[in-house]
């Protein structure tokens, strides 16, 4: 089983993110949870969404301490929110940065292994707008290998509708960009 | 059920204790709670109808001429019909004299 | 053909709720029911489902709106949580009463004050003695599968009794999870059209709720009583046919390596599959442990339970809920009265957990499991204890 907890701001998408994750495992054939840290929703706060993906049933309804990664939307949380809390042991961090993985080593102190990519950046030039969840997704895939990432297809285009192709067109491209340590 | 008590097996009542006779209320006597009973002057009745109108329990009916009878059945000899009858026809007599 | 689908279950338990063809849905919103009554509400607005839809002003309205609509006759769902159940608590005591066959799901929540939006039991302990039948889920397929069932058992004739579906706030309403959701023609063999056996026809009057003398009310709660130990074996037939037609057996207490156990835990709702776990780890680890799950809350399966608990020395026993200075919670109350009933004597702790949205981990369970054992060869007078507390 592989746990998974996103990082974001209210309005960010993290909530989305965590949700097309578990759909695409769904659509797979395997079997996933994904839930919101409960409570009142407030945009621009820092939240947290959760995915749990399994070739077995899931039977365990407790939260998600101890991730074996976690996806970072937003690179101005990595000042105010300790990414790595719960991390497990050979874990891995998600990040969206325009910087190198030495630099943010060297600014926060990350120990864990790192896959960077710069969604920022290809969110804005894609669909002309910075919400990073999509473009994130492709990095998530790339890095963890989890599931194909045509598994994503359909729930994107089911959510997206009309901004589909650009929301895919932005995860691809994450997907062919995103730099993962060895 | 037996109507006159409502006293039945638990197993004889209705579904949600619902009453499927309509209007089987009208056969719960209220007749005898009165201590005293209207009786009507028909020479003094000017068919107005306010007994009709103001009593709480269908006493009053309309006869073919046209004045207002009471059904004892229901009176409960609260004496409203008396106090609200504008020449004063009704009065209240004494239950057994 | 059922179809597997990846969907919140709040929205997976509103498309059973259209699959169900309900007629009247009266609901008012609040968290963490929500989801359920707007897509339900989404449903109606967009012409997918023939349904009337009323928007009231209150819990109290709604069910006092689905007291009116099924005594007309007709398929009724509302949906509440905690505060709103509180609301509407008055009018479901009529609508028991009356033996109306609504359904309702209740997505559980905590009680104020202070103001809590996230889960326990404490509205289902709420409506424990209104009289109607109560089901309890553990995931979101069983959410959806309740839904159906209750409906096929709440409009029997032997039963004509209202159905609270029990879903856990958040835990279960906000989660995206697998589930197996029939189609239109799998439904309809499942579940025939409500035909009342009474109902409000300006044809043909009745008169529903009249007084009932103290000459009368008693044998009246007796009808309803009798009418609530009779839906047991209506439940439990309705969940083998639903078994047999769609593979899926649901039963009023559920074992999980109970055979031997020693050491039995006893939950309810979505915490029984974070203790499976738990049990699955101590059995690997060779304590002898079991469990034993609850799916039916009222009628309270006391045969069943006993049957599943009496071979073990030790039981811990979960409530997700408090009786503030009772003897013990309110799944434990009933369970140590059975056993007293039958002179049986395990050495028993209640364990209070999960209290207004606090988690309660595969470690607590197996703390829990310990903390009992160990309880039992100290001596410690049997009692009950919140767990996880700061001092």
């Amino acid at each position: 089983m592989v746990e998974i907890r996103f990082h974001g701001r209210g309005g960010q998408g993290a909530v989305t993110s965590a949700e097309l994750t578990a759909l695409a495992a769904i659509e797979e054939g395997k079997f996933a949870q994904a839930f919101p840290s409960f409570g009142p929703e407030r945009r621009g706060a820092p939240v947290m969404a959760f995915v749990r993906v399994s070739e077995q049933q899931i039977r365990t309804r407790e939260k998600i301490y101890e991730p074996n990664i976690v996806v970072v939307l937003d690179p101005s949380l990595l000042e105010i929110v300790n990414v790595e809390a719960g991390l497990r042991e050979g874990g891995l961090v998600v990040l969206n940065t325009s910087k190198s993985a030495e630099e943010l080593r060297r600014e926060t102190g990350l120990k864990a292994r790192l896959a960077i990519v710069d969604a920022t950046k290809i969110a804005l030039e894609t669909m002309r707008l910075p919400i990073t969840n999509t473009t994130m997704l492709g990095a998530l895939l790339k890095a963890s290998g989890i599931m194909p990432i045509d598994a994503l297809r359909s729930p994107i285009q089911n959510r997206f509708g009309p901004i589909a192709e650009k929301n895919l067109a932005a995860c691809l491209r994450a997907f062919d960009e995103t730099n993962v340590e060895g | 059920m037996p109507k006159e008590t409502g006293i039945c097996s638990w197993k004889e009542l209705e579904l949600g204790t619902a009453i499927r006779q309509p209007g089987s209320a009208g056969e719960l006597k209220t007749g005898d709670w009165r201590s005293m009973y209207p009786v009507t002057d028909f020479e003094a009745c000017i068919k107005c109808g306010r007994c009709y109108i103001y009593c709480p329990d269908m006493v009053y009916v309309r006869n073919e001429q046209g004045y207002y009878e009471q059904n004892y059945y229901y009176c409960k000899g609260c004496g409203i019909c008396a106090h609200e009858c504008p020449v004063d026809a009704i009065k209240m007599v004494q239950e057994g004299d | 053909m059922a179809k597997r689908i990846g969907m919140e279950v709040s929205i997976a338990a509103a498309e059973a709720v259209a699959l169900a063809d309900v007629d009247v849905i009266a609901a008012y919103p609040i968290t963490p029911q929500t989801h359920i009554v707007e897509h339900l509400s989404e449903l109606v607005a967009n012409g997918h489902l023939d349904a009337e839809f009323i928007p009231v002003e209150s819990e109290h309205s709604a069910m006092s709106c689905c007291v009116g609509s099924a005594a007309a006759g007709a398929r009724t769902f509302t949906s509440t949580s905690s505060q709103g159940y509180a609301l509407m608590s008055e009018i479901c005591y009529i609508a028991a009463g009356l033996r109306l066959p609504i359904v309702m799901l209740t997505a559980n929540r905590a009680l104020s004050a202070p103001i809590s939006i996230w889960n326990d039991h404490a509205d289902m302990m709420m409506s424990r003695d209104t009289g109607w039948i109560q089901t309890v889920a553990e995931n979101g397929q069983e959410v959806i599968d309740l839904v159906f069932h209750a409906f096929r058992v709440a409009e029997d004739q032997r039963v004509l009794l209202p159905v609270i579906v029990n879903l856990d706030g958040f835990i279960l309403s906000h989660m995206i999870e697998p589930m197996i959701l029939l189609d239109k023609e799998e439904v309809d063999r499942y579940l025939p059209p409500y035909r009342p056996k009474l109902r409000l026809d300006p044809k043909e009057p009745i008169t529903m709720g009249p007084v009932g003398m103290p000459e009368v009310y008693t044998e009246s709660k007796v009808a309803h009583d009798e009418a609530l130990k009779a839906s047991r074996a209506v439940i439990t037939e309705a969940w083998k046919e639903f078994g047999d037609l769609f593979g899926r057996y649901y039963h009023p207490v559920e074992t999980y390596k109970t055979e031997d156990a020693e050491t039995i835990l006893i939950t309810m709702g979505s915490i029984s599959e974070t203790a499976m776990t738990a049990v699955d780890a101590m059995r690997a680890d060779g304590r002898s442990v079991g469990l034993a799950r609850i799916r039916l809350w009222r009628p309270f399966p006391t045969e069943e339970l006993i049957a599943a608990v009496k071979g073990a020395r030790t039981l811990a026993v979960m409530d997700r809920a408090l009786t503030l200075n009772g003897v013990c919670g309110p799944v434990c109350a009933e369970l140590k009265s059975a056993l007293y009933d039958r002179d049986l004597h395990p050495y028993l702790q209640n364990y209070i957990v999960g209290l207004g949205g606090r988690d309660v981990t595969v470690q607590n369970f197996m703390e829990m499991s310990d903390g009992v054992v160990e309880a039992a060869e100290r001596g410690a007078p049997m009692g009950y204890e919140i767990i996880n507390v700061r001092e």
